[in-house]
């Protein structure tokens, strides 16, 4: 019971006269990785939105470790142990990759009243930093601006800053699109072992990634919740395999 | 990277040592015109902690330098001086909470909005003081002494003394620049850079972004206050033009000169405007009209303002040179 990290229950997201999310509704469990599919324009940005306070929900609550946690704003969600990264790469482009990092680090021990203080000083968020960056491979890349990395190497950097964070539980969206094909299995690799601690929920096109490493796989369809289950159930789910033979924009 | 930090704290020696120095040869006249940019320096430093390193223009900034000029014409007695530390930090902390209250309204807006509502709030500071009986209207209220800094029975310094008050304004312009870098490399003041590089990013980091703004307006309206104090004491009245959004204007443009995000920056681009004005209000009497065309040069052609001359120096040699 007390690994039910997330819960999500029956998140409606309305733009307009668009149900970009109906009644959606989902677990996040510590030790399990949970797959988001579906194709363009299904709703899993929006999901993730709801669920990291980045948008309000329409309709639905959001539950942390069973606290009802739909009126905490972005940044109280992130401190409470919900982080998460972005499919449109969201970084400090001016900033080096070891400040993106060091950043990310210290807002979990902000000591904004400590005006004196040498930021690049503090060195548990200096050590965290370095692990992060070491954990995703851009240690060599510390002192580099962040805006001059490759497309791949900001990706990575947008998963070190979320780690950074020590999130319990880790919304990615898209984490491993536009990453060289060595930079992802090393990604899938690391995803693989930060499961064993926390809950994460991962969406993500290429399929043999999916069913490699996810526990759980929830399909969305137009904002409608398709199906849930392992993924031998998902596979096999007459349902899915409809929408997705019907689905060209899902052939990744 | 070692060398270029090696020689600006050179270059900062040496600037230190000639303000210092310069009292001992120069005329009255322009030791009170170089503690005027000093003053002015504070104010722009104040300034640029918002507009350089958060992000946030505003327009208003005069508010909390002349509403603190007023509270040391208002508080000090009218026949004997006021005690100096006494009147400065109860202006500076009126200051600070007139920014605290403003901060609370307009740090909801963002862009455009921003800066008219801090425009709309200096302009009721402005008439606050202009039109009630509170300020003395148009013609402002005069200093009749200047304050004494005494503490129990000793005077460390006098004030009335006029190369005294300028090494004050001095060591005062000198803690604040000091105070201002120290707080920049502070956690705090790194989170005010990552705002202004990326506030949605700070946020779903889990900074709450508005409590670090309201704290950056709140320091830059209590710099900005113990600037409108030096200036009081230095020029010994206040009039409501102190608040007005000329001011806030001009402060505004001595930051851009002088380049944003440079406390160094923002102390020059206070002396060349001081400068600048002097110069050309010797040449004609349409010398804003001068002022206008250097503004619109700068940030034209020098976009990084002053500050950035040495490199752009440095540039134009460079590729003027033999290429590999
Ligand atoms: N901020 C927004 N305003 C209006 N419509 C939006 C907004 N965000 C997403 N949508 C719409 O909601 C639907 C779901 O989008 P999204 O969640 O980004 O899908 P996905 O991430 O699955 O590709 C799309 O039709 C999209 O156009
Ligand atoms: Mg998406």
């Amino acid at each position: 019971m007390s690994d039910q990290l997330l819960v999500a229950d029956k998140l409606t997201r309305r733009f307009g006269g668009l149900s970009a999310n109906e009644a959606v509704s989902l677990t996040l469990t510590r030790g399990r990785l949970h797959a988001l599919l579906g194709p363009n324009g299904a709703g899993k940005s929006t999901c993730i939105n709801m669920l990291s306070g980045d948008l309000p929900p329409s309709e639905g609550r959001i539950y942390y470790q069973g606290r009802d946690i739909t009126a905490l704003d972005a940044p109280q969600r992130s401190r409470v142990g919900i982080g998460r990264s972005y499919q449109r790469t969201n970084i400090f482009p001016g900033f080096t990759v070891l400040e993106n990092c060091r950043l990310a680090a210290q807002s979990r021990h902000q000591r904004a009243w400590r005006l004196f203080a040498n930021a690049l000083g503090l060195r548990d968020t200096l050590d965290k930093a370095h692990a992060v960056m070491a954990e995703v491979g851009l240690e060599a890349q510390a002192n580099r601006i962040a805006g001059t990395l490759s497309h791949g190497e900001q990706r990575q950097l947008e998963i070190a800053m979320v780690l950074a964070t020590d999130a319990d539980v880790l919304l990615l969206d898209e984490p491993l699109a536009g990453m060289g094909s060595e930079e992802a299995s090393r990604m899938v690799g690391l995803l693989d072992t930060l499961r064993r601690s926390r809950a994460i929920l991962l969406v993500e096109h290429d399929m043999d990634a999916v069913f490699a490493v996810a526990d759980e796989i929830t399909v969305l369809v137009n904002g409608q919740l398709l199906a849930t289950g392992t993924p031998a159930q998902i596979r096999s789910n007459h349902e899915v395999q409809q929408a997705y033979l019907g689905e060209e924009a899902f052939h990744a | 990277m070692t060398i270029k930090t090696h020689t600006a704290g050179i270059a900062q020696a040496v600037v230190l040592a000639a303000l210092a120095a310069y009292p001992l040869v120069g005329s009255e006249f322009y030791v009170e015109m170089v503690a005027k940019v000093l003053v002015l320096g504070i104010f722009a430093m104040s300034l640029d902690l918002l507009v350089g390193f958060t992000g946030l223009v505003s327009l208003g900034h005069s508010a909390y330098f002349g509403v603190a000029a007023y509270a040391v014409a208002l508080i000090a007695p009218e026949f004997a001086p006021a005690n100096l530390w006494f009147v400065l930090g109860a202006a500076v902390l009126i200051s600070a909470a007139v920014a605290l209250g403003i901060g609370l309204l307009v740090l909801r807006t963002r862009g455009i909005y921003f800066i008219m509502v801090t425009l709309a709030f200096t302009q009721m500071a402005f008439f606050l003081f202009h039109d009630t009986a509170l300020g003395g209207g148009s013609d402002g209220i005069y200093l009749n002494f200047r304050p004494e800094p005494r503490i129990g029975g000793w005077m460390p310094f006098d004030l009335a003394e006029g190369s005294q008050l300028y090494y004050f304004i001095l060591a005062v312009a000198v803690l604040v620049f000091v105070g201002i870098k120290r707080v920049l490399r502070s956690p705090f003041g790194r989170v005010l850079v990552g705002i202004k590089s990326n506030e949605h990013r700070m946020r779903s980091l889990g900074y709450s972004t508005f409590n670090y703004k309201l704290g950056a307006f709140v320091l830059a309206g209590a710099l900005a206050g113990l600037a409108g104090v030096l200036y009081a004491v230095l020029f010994g009245f206040v009039t409501p033009e102190l608040l007005s959004w000329h001011e806030s204007g001009h402060v505004l443009m001595m930051v851009i000169l002088g380049g944003m995000g440079s406390p160094v920056g923002a102390v020059l681009g206070a002396g060349a405007m001081v400068a600048l004005e002097e110069a050309f209000s010797l040449l004609t009497t349409h010398w804003q009209l001068l002022m206008g065309g250097v503004i619109l040069a700068v940030v034209l052609f020098l976009p990084g303002g002053l500050i950035a001359l040495p490199g752009r120096m440095r540039q134009l040699i460079k590729s003027g040179g033999p290429h590999e």
